[in-house]
């Protein structure tokens, strides 16, 4: 069973950030989300790993602190 | 009154021990005709147990109330001889779609499964079922429905049940042996006996429209997210017979029920969706709330709970009388084993075990498209449409999308009847899993592997050595041999049963799989035997 990978895996990581805030220039807030949304469903079916799945959304909802 | 359908009106007749003013002990009482009461009552017969079914009323079920019924009740119904009845009357449907706002989103087929006697899916209106399963239980040997008879108060003692009655001829008294309470969701049995019935309420209303259409309109199930002629909520159309469909619209919490209802205010709602020039005529409307909830215990002493009694949960998958007829499908061969004196009255407590398993499986899968369909934040709500948007065009989102999932049997995966595998098997059986069909031929004729397993075990084998039945205590295993007893012609039934040669099934008298073997084990069969019977 393969694990979430939380090392750096991005190769132009940012050059990526840029694209990501870029996806949302021209929305409102609620559009926005729904383009996070969509991204989310995007990777999560090519991830497709349950186990993996849960470990990130463990993470997301981790308290900044953690 | 409907405009399609005419409410039958059963005698009520006065029992003799009422007349007499006699206590008598009953074998088995059934609280409510409604389609699970009934189908206990046609499973009792068949299976040579005398049934009282005690209804407070006098006629079907009011109304449009369940419409859908998948593949396995229908092949219990067909066990019980009424199935095809149903199959016969019912629409049969393959297409769905699904709308977001303005748009088609897509386009599916259920594509069942070919090679099986019972359809998929059929819709049929609930007053239709019970009206079959009522003529068959007035046909039954043993069947007493006895309309008009509404159950006061119930008590245990520790071998029986009393049970105080009331008729138009005043009250008495009656014992049961065993009580099986099908009295659905607001059950009085379980308000008696103080059962706990907990879960989740939802906070949400919906209307439901029956309506004859005049003119033709596809035989599909249309569900529309959001759409613009009902902003924000949800709407299904659903084909039933005698070209009634049924419509359910999402109302939300703060509409008021009662001005819903309204044909002023249901009329208008219905046109801008079927657009103005469809003519229909309203046939039934009414607004109901649900919760997904069950009961503590399906089993409290000589009482059993089933069907809606027992568990309760939303619309969308058609899972409420769907898994009822299951419950008593499950608890009746046990019964008559537990009356005959022929396996311990632990066996009844696997009833529990099996069925609220199924129950939490059925709660699951209604609670998730119920959260699909009706998001609970705004931000659930953007998830949802983020889904809907994708459907369009990426087939992954469309297996996300949730407007209820068709209905399937739980296999008894955790049940204390089963005996695990020793060998590999290939396939979709299991331990546990109800038995799927296939075409066989018997005696030169065409027929169903599920018409064939009778009504008590079976031991159902591959090849055509001879085998010996087994017995325990009375209980008999016929061997039925797959290429002697019965022929595979397409190879269809070897393929499912993933039948080697020299494999054995144990199948249990409600066509569940007991356990299985690649060599026939006498010993081993015997303790598999003894472990459905809990002894």
């Amino acid at each position: 069973m393969s694990q979430l990978i939380r090392s750096p895996n991005i190769a132009d990581v940012d050059g990526f950030y840029e694209e990501l805030v870029a996806a949302q220039r021209h929305c409102n807030d609620e559009q926005a989300v729904g383009v996070l949304a969509k991204l989310v469903l995007l990777l999560a079916n090519h991830v497709g790993d349950r186990a993996v799945l849960s470990e990130a959304l463990a993470l997301a909802r981790r308290p900044e602190a953690g | 009154m409907l405009k399609t359908y005419s409410y039958p009106e059963f005698a009520y007749r006065q029992s003799a021990e009422q007349r007499e003013g006699q206590v008598r002990r009953h074998p088995l009482v059934i609280i409510g005709a409604g389609p699970i009461g009934l189908t206990a009552a046609l499973d009792a017969a068949q299976r040579g147990i005398p049934a009282i079914v005690l209804d407070d009323n006098n006629t079907v079920s009011i109304g449009s109330r369940a419409v859908c019924y998948a593949k396995r009740p229908l092949e219990i119904w067909d066990r019980l001889g009424v199935g095809q009845r149903m199959v016969d009357k019912g629409v049969n449907w393959k297409v769905g779609k699904v709308f977001f706002q303005e748009d088609l989103v897509y386009t599916f087929d259920l594509l069942p499964e070919d090679r099986h006697k019972m359809p998929a899916m059929i819709n049929l209106q609930q007053y239709y079922l019970e009206e079959y399963m009522v003529e068959a239980c007035d046909k039954a040997p043993g069947v007493d429905l006895r309309w008009k008879h509404k159950l006061l108060s119930i008590a245990q003692e520790s071998d029986h049940a009393v049970l105080t009655i009331e008729t138009p001829d005043g009250i008495f008294k009656m014992e049961a042996d065993w009580v099986v309470a099908c009295d659905g969701a607001n059950s009085d049995t379980r308000r008696m006996i103080g059962a706990d019935f907990t879960g989740q309420f939802f906070q949400d209303r919906f209307l439901i429209a029956d309506v004859v259409m005049k003119a033709d309109f596809p035989t599909e199930r249309w569900f529309w997210f959001d759409p613009p002629f009902h902003r924000g909520q949800s709407v299904l159309l659903h084909k039933q017979c005698d070209d009634v469909w049924r419509i359910d619209f999402q109302l939300g919490w703060d509409a008021d029920p009662n001005e819903a209802k309204k044909p002023e205010n249901v009329i208008p709602r219905i046109q801008a969706m079927l657009g103005k020039d469809v003519e229909f005529e309203l046939e039934w409307v009414s607004v109901y709330q649900f919760a997904c909830r069950r009961i503590d215990q399906f089993r409290h002493g000589r009482i059993f709970f089933a069907g809606d009694a027992a568990h309760q949960v939303s619309p969308f998958g058609a899972r409420g009388a769907n898994t009822g007829v299951q419950d008593t499908d499950n608890l009746m061969w046990k019964l008559k084993l537990v009356l005959d004196g022929k396996a311990p009255e632990s066996l009844l407590d696997s009833y529990h075990a099996e069925r609220a398993f199924a129950a939490d499986d059925n709660l699951l899968n209604s609670t998730r498209s119920t959260d699909f369909i009706t998001p609970k934040s705004s931000t659930s709500r953007i998830l949802r449409d983020a889904v809907l948007e994708l459907a369009h065009h990426e087939t992954f989102a469309r297996r996300m999308v949730n407007s209820g999932r068709l209905s399937t049997p739980t296999p008894y995966s955790q049940s204390p009847l089963n005996t695990a595998d020793e060998d590999r098997f290939a396939g979709l059986m299991q331990p546990g899993t109800n038995c799927a069909d296939a075409p066989v031929r018997v005696g030169g004729q065409d027929g169903w592997l599920l018409n064939q397993l009778g009504e008590g075990f079976v031991l159902l084998t591959f090849g055509t050595e001879p085998l010996p039945a087994v017995e325990i205590g009375g209980v008999r295993a016929g061997v039925l041999r797959v290429g002697v007893e019965l022929q595979d012609p397409d190879g269809t039934l070897t393929q499912r049963y993933d039948g080697q040669p020299g494999t054995v099934y144990l199948i249990r008298p409600d066509q569940h799989v007991a356990g299985r073997w690649r060599r026939f084990d006498a010993a081993k069969i015997e303790a598999a035997l003894r472990r459905s019977l809990a002894l």
